[in-house]
């Protein structure tokens, strides 16, 4: 592929993300090292073009993101916590698109399976070898020291039963929101997200809003925060390979059509509840499991900051995914990390500003890029995406057609 | 819940939490019939009305600290809010007017971040009043008290609750405002200028927040992260008393009024949010099983 | 010849206002039944009713012999009942090979089948079809993105691909080309014959109606006025009357 004047604009906007990027580093080795990494990247795609077929091509691309996530934390250890945020925050964006992007179901209460599965594994791993009630009454006064093998079995517990008990609660709650839609499925889950952090706020049994103290991590902080970084890592590289396979089967359309006409789809004969619900309860299961490990990283559960934070990951996960470009794969990944660059940019520069900076780019991502970073990039490219006309009017000509071109 | 045996033992509360459930509840219906006036004109769902009646609360608690009555805040509120609902049309709504529903849900949402976080900032996160000097009268021995404020206050949100329905009923803009939302596109045809009726519209929305944030300032307290809590009373009460149904709103307004000063004396005062939010689930829940019944969901 | 839908003193009031009043109705199995009336007749809340989008007020409909009144738009549709819509409904972001590929009858479908792949014959179908309607070549286009008259073919197409027993079409030809109708009548026509789906069509185009039914039945002010061959209905004075506004 010659090298146009697009993929030389695309250079050059990458590389000055890249340094605006590389400006988070205080120290010039890690910021150098963030640049060559992203010249590095630049150019292996660009051979990637040249040389190989679309199949090689995404080989390549999905082992680069793989080498450069194990790679990381031993290249940046001083930024560990903030890249394994970074994986939550592609989580957090594509099971959001489960809903909201491919579905139309625009929902702003998604941050209850997070934090129902944070709770359902703090409930678990300390009720595993200590009484709940007590332990949460002490407020933390009681610590206890768990070996390696009780605290990687609870927290394995732990996410099972985050994931079971959030997929049963969105099943619940489907019932009761899903014969409501557009904004009232918005305001509906919004009111349900506050209502869960008041109820669970009032919930003596798990400390109310004093919150709970998790187990302590049986090894050295080094290890601790690669533990954790690998955790969600590794989840938000399943929730992608799970999301990509799903995506090629029956359910995507299925979901697409209800997004596109509801109406039509209950008229054509979909079982439009079962997907709804389905679709729900996967997402939830990829939150809960999600909420799970953030709370033990966290090493501290509360009601209002930690497990629903409705104003704040319940809101990015929205925004992220409408940045990059809702209702496509990569779309929410790529508005995840696009946004979480800005947030932490404005954490660092904007401080005491930074919510301001957050409201207004909500109102000019909404008011002013609704199509987001890939829906821009399918009207500037529609050939890339492969919406074209096909000149032949019968399935003989295309047939001819497309021997011809291989010949 | 040894609240409900004192309600029982003292009849004379419940005569105390529902005359202040009422009084409160006019403002409510107010807020509400704002934002219906917006919804069934521009389809836009505001979540920045309750921001805009803190915005309102607030020009009147600055304009205390400079030692006038907050009484004159109220034309103040008024001019200065219908300025900036202007404003906020002009560069954010008039985009996403015409868009799908959630993104124009999300704008306000924006909207109302940034108004909840600019007040923080200026006014700090403490709980203010404007104190408005008007005493405290006593009835039925001494049982029930009330402050004179609420009773004026309530009068006052009546009076410009008329003076709004005067002007839609009246006026030429609000005839071109109610042709408009009926059917815009026919209002379009027949040479009305629908986009200055939008930005009219949500200018005039904000206007009354403001207004209703200046009673409230007085009566109550006002605090920057308050608002949310206003916006889904507004919304409770629409979508209890539906679109274009005024009696419906004020009726729905005052019952929200007297409900949560039932429930939060019952349940305790930290539970007013939950109480407001699980008055919505519970109104929602009620809509979808009625429109069940005609085989349709709530749209 | 059997009646596959059966409908008997349906009547469907929306407030006040009376929208069908005890019609009866027989569409023969694999005939083309036609529905006219002037507008605001009640023809649009009839197919409304039989499809199951509305409860009706009283009478009974049946499909096959079982009474469907009670069920619901899907339920009626996964048991072959399909309609189209006046106002012509296709899923307008996703391109028209995947409009059809997602138009496959669900009438069996699991839980797991939704986490199956599109099978090669499903795929040969739905190119089969966009070919039929003559939409081979847009295949690879958004689907909102069509002509009106295009997306009107594509949900004909839609409606074939989920193999119906019978088939309401909502006006099949309005808003199409006038040059293109013909092409329209023949390919329902073979949808009939070939596919062996029984039709029953409301139209507004008198040409369009004698050509293709069989058997037509006239309504106005939501009762049933006339019924009989097309020629009979043509020679009708009541209904002649009817759409000269003699009521």
């Amino acid at each position: 592929m010659r090298l146009s004047q697009n993929s030389i604009a695309l250079y050059v906007v990458v590389i000055a993300l890249g340094f605006l990027a590389s400006l988070l580093f205080p120290n010039e080795l890690a910021q150098i090292s963030g640049l060559v990494i992203v010249v590095v990247l630049i150019q292996t795609w660009i051979l990637a073009n040249k040389y190989m077929s679309v199949g090689q091509r995404a080989f390549v691309l999905y082992a680069v993101v793989i080498i450069c996530g194990i790679a990381a934390p031993f290249a940046f250890p001083n930024y560990v916590t903030q890249i394994a945020i970074l994986w939550l925050m592609i989580l957090f964006a594509l099971t959001w698109d489960m809903m909201g992007g491919q579905m139309g179901y625009n929902s702003l209460g998604n941050i209850i399976f997070f934090g129902v599965g944070m709770y359902a594994s703090a409930i678990v791993q300390i009720g595993l070898y200590y009484d709940v009630a007590q332990y949460t009454s002490h407020a933390g006064a009681v610590k206890v020291q768990y070996d390696w093998f009780q605290y990687v079995f609870g927290m394995g517990l732990g996410l099972i039963a985050a994931a079971i008990s959030a997929v049963v609660v969105a099943v619940v709650l489907g019932r009761v929101v899903f014969g409501l839609r557009g904004p009232y499925f918005a305001i509906g889950t919004l009111g349900a997200a506050i209502a869960a952090g008041e109820l669970v706020g009032a919930w003596d049994y798990v400390g109310g809003g004093g919150g709970i103290t998790m187990p302590t991590f049986p090894g050295s902080g080094d290890e601790r925060s690669l533990f954790f970084y690998f955790a969600l890592f590794g989840l938000a590289l399943f929730t992608f390979a799970f999301l990509k396979w799903l995506y090629s089967r029956r359910y995507a359309l299925a979901v697409n059509a209800i997004r596109d006409d509801e109406d039509k789809a209950e008229a054509m004969g979909i079982h439009t509840l079962r997907y709804k619900t389905v679709a729900w309860a996967m997402s939830a299961f990829l939150l809960g499991m999600s909420g799970a490990v953030f709370g033990n990283m966290s090493g501290f559960v509360e009601p209002l900051e930690v497990a629903f934070p409705t104003i704040t990951f319940g809101i990015f996960m929205v925004l992220m995914a409408l940045l990059g470009g809702k209702g496509t794969l990569w779309g929410p990944v790529l508005g995840a990390v696009v946004f979480h660059i800005i947030k932490e940019l404005t954490w660092t520069y904007f401080l005491g500003w930074q919510w301001v900076a957050l409201g207004m780019l909500i109102i000019i991502n909404v008011a002013y890029f609704q199509q987001g970073i890939l829906g821009w990039a399918q009207e500037k490219w529609p050939d890339f995406f492969g919406l074209t006309v096909d000149e032949s009017d019968t399935r003989e000509a295309a047939a001819d057609a497309s021997g011809e071109a291989s010949k | 819940m040894d609240n409900i045996s004192l309600l029982t033992m003292a009849p004379v509360l419940n005569v105390q939490l529902l005359v202040d459930g009422l009084l409160i509840g006019a403002i409510f219906a107010l807020v509400a019939y704002g934002l219906a006036l917006v919804w069934g004109v521009t389809n836009v769902k505001n979540l920045a009305q309750g921001d805009f009646v803190m915005m309102g609360g607030y020009i009147a608690y600055a304009m205390t600290l400079a030692g006038i009555h907050p009484f004159l805040a109220l034309p103040v509120a008024i001019v200065l809010m219908f300025a900036f609902g202007w404003l906020i049309y002009k560069t954010v709504i008039y985009r996403v007017v015409d868009k799908d529903l959630f993104t124009s849900l999300l704008a306000t949402f924006g909207i109302a971040i940034v108004v909840q976080q600019l007040l923080n900032l200026i006014f700090g996160p403490e709980v203010k009043i404007a104190e408005s000097g008007f005493g405290i009268g006593e009835y039925l021995d001494g049982g029930l008290t009330v402050s004179n404020i609420k009773v004026i206050a309530f009068f006052l949100a009546l009076a410009l609750a008329l003076v709004v329905v005067l002007f839609m009923k009246k006026s030429r803009m609000g005839q071109a405002i109610r042709a408009t939302s009926q059917n815009a596109r026919a209002a379009r045809i027949m040479g009305i200028d629908t986009d200055k009726v939008y930005a009219i519209t949500f200018a005039l929305n904000a206007a009354i927040c403001g207004a209703a944030g200046v009673l409230i300032s007085m009566i109550w307290v006002i605090q920057p992260y308050f608002g949310t809590s206003y916006s889904i009373r507004a919304f409770v009460i629409v979508t209890a008393a539906g679109l274009g149904n005024l009696p419906g709103v004020i009726m729905a307004g005052l019952g929200l009024g007297a409900l949560e000063q039932f429930g939060s004396f019952i349940l305790g005062a930290e539970f007013q949010q939950a109480i407001v939010v699980g008055l919505l689930l519970v109104i929602l829940v009620i809509r979808q099983i009625q429109q069940s019944r005609h085989r349709q969901v709530v749209k | 010849m059997n009646s596959i839908i059966e409908i008997k003193d349906v009547s469907k009031a929306f407030g006040g206002v009376i929208a069908n009043q005890s019609i009866s109705i027989n569409v023969a199995e694999g005939g083309i039944t036609g529905l006219i009336g002037p507008n605001g007749s009640g023809k649009t809340t009839l197919f409304n009713s039989i499809v199951g989008h509305h409860p009706i007020d009283s009478g009974s409909i049946k499909f096959e012999g079982a009474e469907i009144s009670t069920f619901k738009v899907q339920q009626i549709a996964r048991l072959g009942l399909l309609r189209t819509f006046q106002q012509t409904r296709i899923y307008s972001k996703m391109n028209c090979v995947q409009n059809m590929l997602i138009s496959i009858p669900h009438r069996t479908s699991g839980i797991l089948d939704m986490f199956k792949a599109h099978s090669p014959e499903t795929n040969e179908r739905a190119l089969e079809l966009l070919e039929f309607v003559g939409l081979f070549s847009k295949r690879n286009l958004i689907a909102g993105d069509l002509s009106f008259g295009q997306q009107k073919l594509l949900e004909f197409a839609m409606a074939l691909m989920n193999e119906p027993k019978v088939l309401l079409l909502d006006e099949p030809t309005a808003g199409i080309n006038p040059t293109l109708i013909n092409g329209l009548i023949d390919r329902l026509k073979m949808a009939n014959e070939q596919f062996g789906v029984t039709l029953f069509v409301i139209e507004h185009n008198m040409r369009v109606i004698m050509n293709l039914a069989e058997h037509i039945y006239c309504l106005a002010h939501g009762e049933l006025l006339a019924e009989g061959k097309p020629d009979d209905i043509q020679n009708d004075q009541r209904v002649v009357d009817a759409y000269l506004g003699a009521h």
